[in-house]
């Protein structure tokens, strides 16, 4: 009788270490993906600050289409509205935050390209240093993404994998959705000379 | 399942770098042209400006000449390229790659996370835009290489100090310290194996004419080894390879 309670007794004590270490990991992993996500924003703000900016550059030239204007404009206050904290990082969030997001590189592609048709524009100073402030956010969007793309498929292996894959459900870690790579996304603003 | 494919896509798209980048020159060098576009003078003369100016401040800005980054973006390319390589310090992240695409007839600038702020995205775009494609379109192109590493140069200055002679001193010192310990407890233990061996004094003796030989050629060789690097620090700078840092994605491109 009391040679089975040890057995159980150290059985529950192997066990029990194993699921500590494997919720450490996770919490780090976790982690890790946090800090990532947060990249992700940041750089997508930063896209976002950049744009009134360049709506107001782009207004001054003489006659510039509105119905242009205001659809990044729309779109910008769009995509600002969706943030998601660490722990909203599901699937379908991810995709949402994406949509809206794309929905802004879309226009803003479509506002530099009319813009094309205004010299006076191409020759500005101001427009140019704008297009290569949002060429290079472009850029850092890009890498974060897969930075974040990354660590989240790191995590996510871990969270599915058995035996992990047990205490992972049973503390409650959920596996997080990626970036999803998309025709738009591949078209967003490229900057001509 | 759908993530299992999904998984398996990330995969593949990391996969599907692995092929297109050329390993850094060996041994180090911080001008890599693949290409052959800078007859030898020019390419001994780009090299010891940029080997001087990392070896003064620690940033490293490499030069890379590659016939075509296709089929990737000249930029992601760049930052791949840095990253990979590890260009400029870990932790400083101080590294500039200034890529040139011959086929493309593109250039473009990255620079480490570290760098963005002394040369943010425009700059870089401007160096491009007025320094290095008027000349690449006269087809001058070390005078263009050359101006633009001037001009990032002129940007990146005061940004990082260079500490990489003073570790090195420490790190010196702190092996020759390491040696001596070494060899004092060598000798007591020696000498204490000997004095227990009791009756064999011939050895003992032996043993202690051999103890003050090795302690002077230990400091003889560590010595030496410090004169040579000082030495070729006068008539050429040394590149030790490159640091580990990291690229964001700051920078900008341009053609000409």
């Amino acid at each position: 009788m009391s040679k089975t309670t040890l057995i159980v007794v150290a059985v529950l004590l192997i066990l029990g270490m194993y699921g500590c270490n494997t919720y450490n990991g996770l919490v780090g992993k976790d982690e890790t993906v946090n800090s990532a996500w947060a990249n992700v924003q940041s750089a997508y703000q930063r896209r976002a600050d950049l744009i009134p900016n360049l709506v107001n550059t782009v207004q001054g030239a003489a006659n510039f289409e509105k119905g242009t204007l205001t659809a990044v404009i729309e779109a910008r206050s769009k995509a600002t509205g969706i943030t998601l904290k660490p722990d909203q990082l599901t699937p379908e969030n991810i995709q949402k935050f994406q949509a809206a997001q794309e929905q802004l590189s879309g226009t803003l592609s479509r506002l530099l390209v009319s813009v094309e048709q205004y010299p006076q524009l191409k020759a500005n100073q101001n427009f140019l240093d704008l297009q290569a402030q949002l060429e290079g956010t472009e850029n850092r969007i890009k890498v974060e993404r897969d930075n974040f793309n990354g660590v989240v498929k790191e995590y996510n292996q871990s969270v599915r994998t058995f035996p992990a894959s047990m205490f992972a459900g049973m503390f409650g870690f959920q596996s997080k959705g990626y970036f999803e790579a998309s025709q738009a996304a591949q078209t967003a603003p490229t900057v001509k000379f | 399942m759908r993530y299992a494919s999904l998984v398996i896509l990330l995969l593949l798209g990391t996969g599907l770098w692995a092929q297109d980048f050329p390993q850094p020159m060996s041994p180090p060098r911080l001008l890599n042209d693949y290409v052959g576009m800078l007859n030898p003078t020019e390419n001994a003369t780009l090299e010891q400006k940029l080997r001087g100016y990392a070896d003064s401040t620690s940033t490293q800005i490499t030069v890379v000449v590659v016939k075509s980054t296709q089929p990737y973006p000249a930029g992601d390319y760049a930052f791949e390229l840095g990253r990979r390589w590890g260009v400029g310090q870990k932790g400083k992240n101080n590294g500039i790659v200034l890529l040139w695409a011959t086929d493309d007839r593109k250039i473009f600038i990255a620079t480490g996370r570290g760098m963005e702020g002394a040369i943010p995205d425009v700059i870089a775009k401007r160096i491009i835009r007025e320094v290095i494609s008027p000349d690449f379109k006269n087809q001058m192109y070390y005078r263009g290489l050359n101006n633009g590493v001037d001009e990032i140069v002129k940007y990146a200055t005061g940004e990082f100090k260079s500490d990489g002679t003073e570790g090195d001193e420490d790190i010196g010192l702190g092996v020759l310290i390491f040696i001596i310990i070494l060899i004092v407890i060598i000798i007591i233990i020696f000498s204490n194996i000997n004095r227990g061996g009791g009756g064999r004094r011939r050895s003992y003796h032996d043993g202690g004419g051999w103890i003050p030989y090795t302690t002077y050629s230990g400091w003889g060789s560590s010595s030496g080894s410090w004169g040579d690097s000082g030495n070729s620090g006068g008539g050429g700078f040394d590149f030790g390879g490159f640091g580990g840092g990291d690229f964001g994605g700051g920078g900008a491109g341009g053609d000409y």
